[in-house]
């Protein structure tokens, strides 16, 4: 398996879903190629440094306002 | 206390019990605003997103299955309002959500990694630096909407590639080529944030 092939089949390999047949061919192809093994552990940090990164708090307010507004439309539509 | 089921709510919601609708809200306000705001980048526009996604959800709900997911739906909603909003400040007209997104010529190509070293250090020593979510968060709006958008559902919410094309209005397919640029993109400028530059290799000739 050449690199541009390994890099169209790089998403189904970095989530384990390859078919054995391709998982085999990129594994012997990333034990022969340095830059390549370096590009799937980056781009595995890469998901896992977003994964792990927050889900942001509301800031101040923004539930209150929210809740009001749904509230009122709510009230309106049960008229 | 078992805690209910989102489809539980859904269906007390539609018999017009509010207090099940603003549980719901509750649950996934949050999520949906931090998607809006990695969507948009203004914390403004991302308060008017989250309250225009409840309200749809809240106008919809009747007509919302209650076999399918509710979260994935709400996404779906958020989504095409974030998009709403980017095409309004570029000056383009309100479209569907599957026009918002479809793919243009040559505009999912695949970018080769130009920039190829180690990381200096682990996500989770990264994670515990100050700068990490600044720097994670500029590579991130670095990237078009479209590809944001699968990225941010898929990688960060965890939608499968199913759910993300149902949440985009894409095929499967698309939502694979945009994911795959998407990473690669993130890969490549995060790569020079963090990489050590001792241990840069080049791109393998084959």
């Amino acid at each position: 398996m050449k690199c541009e092939e390994l890099l169209r089949m790089m998403n189904e390999y970095v989530d384990g879903s390859a078919v054995p047949g391709v998982c085999e061919e990129f594994e012997k192809h990333l034990a022969g190629c340095n830059p390549c093994q370096v590009v799937v552990d980056n781009i595995r940090k890469t998901i896992t440094l977003y994964k792990n990164g927050q889900i942001y708090e509301l800031p101040v307010g923004v539930h209150d306002r929210l809740h009001d507004c749904l509230r009122k439309r709510w009230q309106e539509k049960s008229r | 206390m078992r805690e209910v089921a989102d489809n539980e709510l859904v269906g007390r919601a539609k018999t017009g019990e509010l207090a099940a609708f603003e549980e719901l809200v509750s649950r996934y306000e949050r999520r949906v605003y931090s998607l809006a705001l990695r969507m948009l980048r203004n914390e403004h526009d991302a308060e008017d997103v989250t309250q225009q996604a409840f309200l749809s959800a809240l106008e919809s709900l009747t007509g919302f299955r209650e076999e399918a997911s509710f979260s994935t739906w709400l996404l779906r909603i958020t989504a095409h309002a974030a998009l709403k909003v980017i095409r309004k400040r570029k000056g383009l007209p309100t479209v569907s959500l599957e026009e918002a997104t479809e793919p243009q010529e040559g505009y999912d190509t695949v970018p080769h990694p130009e920039y190829i070293a180690d990381w200096r250090l682990s996500p989770e020593k990264l994670a515990g630096q100050n700068e990490t979510g600044r720097l994670i968060e500029e590579a991130l709006a670095q990237l078009d909407e479209k590809h944001r958008l699968v990225f941010l559902l898929r990688d960060v919410e965890g939608l499968s590639v199913k759910e993300t094309a149902g949440a985009t209005g894409i095929s499967e397919a698309n939502v694979k080529v945009r994911l795959l640029r998407a990473r690669l993109q993130l890969r490549e400028q995060l790569t020079q944030t963090f990489g050590d530059e001792a241990t840069r290799m080049k791109p393998h000739e084959h």
